[in-house]
């Protein structure tokens, strides 16, 4: 099973310029949770932050006893082992054929034999897609296939903590799909804490238990799934919907001038959209249930009373929902959640 | 190694920016801690022996050949310019002398020098940096490799052992390269080119130039592996990171010439006559 992420009151500012400042929010164990964020808040350096490439100015990472912004960096690189980071285009060693690239931490951290290390990659170049292409190297494959080896290569040592920088940049609407189902996928095989930053809404609303937003400096919100794609706060309701009327502008946020501007274009915030519930995606039939997700319920039934009326009518329908799925799960083979039995603890609501 | 890869940055947000007038000695700050953490993580295992075997190939096979040409004519211009000067006092017999203590005291590790940090300290730059862009390096950290013992460590290693190396050829063909000029050319007697060699050389004349190559291998390596590890922005800062790379390393190595001769000559007493 994956581990917390503890972030705790994280500021970080290049000279005088603040990138964010106060983030404090957890990483359910296990869970997958997704960092959204206009275009330049940060989503990158804050990943960075996690993994101590970045020292924040301020605040603290807490992994597995663990201060990724202040400790020792023997202590540091130690716990990088329970990393897995997807960077934006892969960040693959150019020199390296893609067989290579993705053995090197197995080559660096273990001590297995040549034949283990092969068999180990040829399964995970085959999770991601890749199979038959282990001769090749970065420069003769297309950015997709880039990210996809960046994924099997931080996949490789079974890490507790997976995240993943913009894993959608550059790829078409199919391939991103396939990629949202390979990241659940993932996260059901290995159990592993999983962070994704992204400002593709498709993902967003499919793939994570947890959303979190990033805008203007700050953490606006993060919680349950429900929480954000049920809220009315302007900022999170105009990204999520993709329009330009709204506290979100070209370059951070407008200023009045820009408001009353495009008013006079007839561009107002109106009464919020209200949005489906996308439902989220299930793991590929075949695999078992995700742990996570029985975990994440018994969490969430905890806070209720404290979530917002809408967010918590959707919670309550999901794990009505849940309930039907599982008398119904005997008899029919359409739901294609394995029977929930299987998940160890708790019954359904 | 996060010291040196980090950007400055205000210990506290709100606190006064770092003086930029202290960005020199800030960045000589940074060069001296990668300087140590290269000579500390030298002896923490595992050593990348393919590592460093690759990158000594490497480094040898781009410097030998322009090593060579370039000795063969600096051996001769000295061989005849000190002789026709020395002809003058009626001295050609010390033509082998002078040789000797101008190339392989001094010529042969400023040769070394300027290859080591032209080609090899360049070459370094230019991956490292590349690499850096990339964001290859990071990911290495992210995976808990060290950059600096993965692929600063053999580099510096294979410059220092390639500079050594090196030397000993240079002034091998320097001398050879002397004596064809001084003898064949210059019509000098063998005999006595070889007499006054054997009469002014010593073997800290060797050793003294031995290991200025080593310390200039080390220094250029270091050099090149902080520009390149901190290039300023894209690909073009790459470019400006190697061409500071070779202008540093000049600079740095002749002014250290300067100090290990002085040393040296006041250390090591000259063979009299």
């Amino acid at each position: 099973m994956g581990i917390d992420v503890v972030v705790e009151g994280l500021t970080k500012a290049f000279g005088r310029q603040t990138i964010w400042q106060d983030v404090t929010l957890t990483l359910p164990a296990g869970e997958i949770s997704v960092m959204l964020g206009p275009s330049g808040t940060g989503k990158t350096v804050f990943l960075k932050a996690i993994v101590g490439l970045l020292r924040p100015d301020r605040g603290r990472v807490l992994v597995d006893g663990v201060d990724m912004a202040n400790s020792r960096e023997k202590d540091i690189y130690e716990a990088r082992k329970l990393f897995g980071l997807l960077f934006q285009d892969g960040a693959l060693f150019g020199s390296m054929s893609l067989f290579d690239n993705i053995a090197f931490p197995l080559r660096e951290h273990t001590r297995k034999k040549e034949s283990e290390i092969r068999r180990i990659v040829m399964e995970r170049m085959e999770v991601v897609g890749l199979a038959g292409a282990e001769r090749k190297l970065p420069g003769e494959i297309s950015g997709g296939m880039r990210k996809r080896a960046g994924l099997a290569r931080a996949l490789v040592l079974d890490p507790q903590i997976i995240l993943c920088d913009e894993p959608d940049s550059g790829l078409d609407p199919v391939r991103t799909s396939y990629l949202s189902q390979l990241l659940i996928d993932i996260n059901t095989q290995l159990d592993a804490t999983m962070l994704i930053v992204t400002h593709n809404i498709d993902i967003a609303t499919t793939v994570p238990d947890n959303m979190g937003m990033l805008f203007c400096r700050e953490l606006v919100a993060f919680g349950p799934r429900e929480v954000l794609l049920t809220s009315e706060e302007p900022v999170v309701e105009q990204f999520l919907n993709g329009r330009r009327a709204g506290p979100i502008g070209m370059s951070e946020e407008k200023d009045r001038a820009t408001i009353a501007e495009e008013a006079s274009h007839g561009l107002v915030v109106g009464p919020p959209t209200r949005r489906t519930l996308a439902p989220q995606l299930k793991p590929t039939p075949g695999l078992p249930a995700r742990r996570a997700v029985q975990r994440r319920r018994a969490r969430v039934r905890e806070l209720l009373d404290e979530l917002p009326p809408a967010a918590r009518a959707a919670v309550e329908a999901d794990l009505r929902d849940t309930a039907e799925a599982y008398t119904a799960n005997g008899a029919d083979t359409l739901v294609r959640t394995r029977p929930l039995h299987t998940y160890e603890g708790g019954g359904p609501a | 190694m996060s010291a040196p890869s980090e950007p400055a940055a205000g210990k506290a947000v709100g606190a006064r920016p770092p003086l930029r007038v202290l960005n020199p000695l800030r960045e000589t700050g940074r060069l001296f801690a990668l300087g140590w953490t290269v000579v500390r993580l030298t002896f923490r295992r595992p050593f990348q022996v393919r590592e460093f075997v690759e990158q000594f190939w490497f480094i040898a096979s781009v410097t030998i050949l322009p090593a060579m040409l370039v000795t063969i004519p600096f051996g001769a211009v000295i061989a005849l310019q000190v002789g026709s000067l020395i002809q003058q006092f009626g001295a050609q017999s010390f033509t082998g002398g002078a040789s000797v203590l101008v190339l392989v005291q001094q010529a042969s590790p400023l040769i070394v020098s300027l290859l080591i940090s032209g080609v090899a300290g360049s070459a370094i730059c230019a991956d490292l940096g590349a690499r850096t862009i990339r964001e290859e390096l990071e990911a290495m950290e992210v995976m808990g490799v060290s950059p600096v013992q993965r692929l600063v460590v053999p580099r510096v290693l294979a410059v220092m052992s390639v500079g050594l190396l090196l030397n000993g050829l240079v002034s091998v063909v320097g001398t050879l390269g002397g004596y064809f000029f001084a003898v064949i050319v210059q019509h000098g007697t063998p005999g006595a080119y070889l007499a006054s060699f054997s009469a002014l050389a010593q073997l800290s004349d060797l050793l003294i130039g031995e290991l200025k190559a080593v310390l200039f291998g080390f220094i250029a390596g270091v050099v090149a592996a902080h520009r390149g590890l901190n290039p300023k922005g894209g690909p073009k800062g790459v470019g400006d990171a190697v061409n500071q790379s070779v202008v540093f390393t000049f600079l740095i190595l002749f002014f250290v010439n300067m100090v290990l001769t002085a040393l040296y000559l006041q250390l090591v007493p000259a063979k009299g006559l």
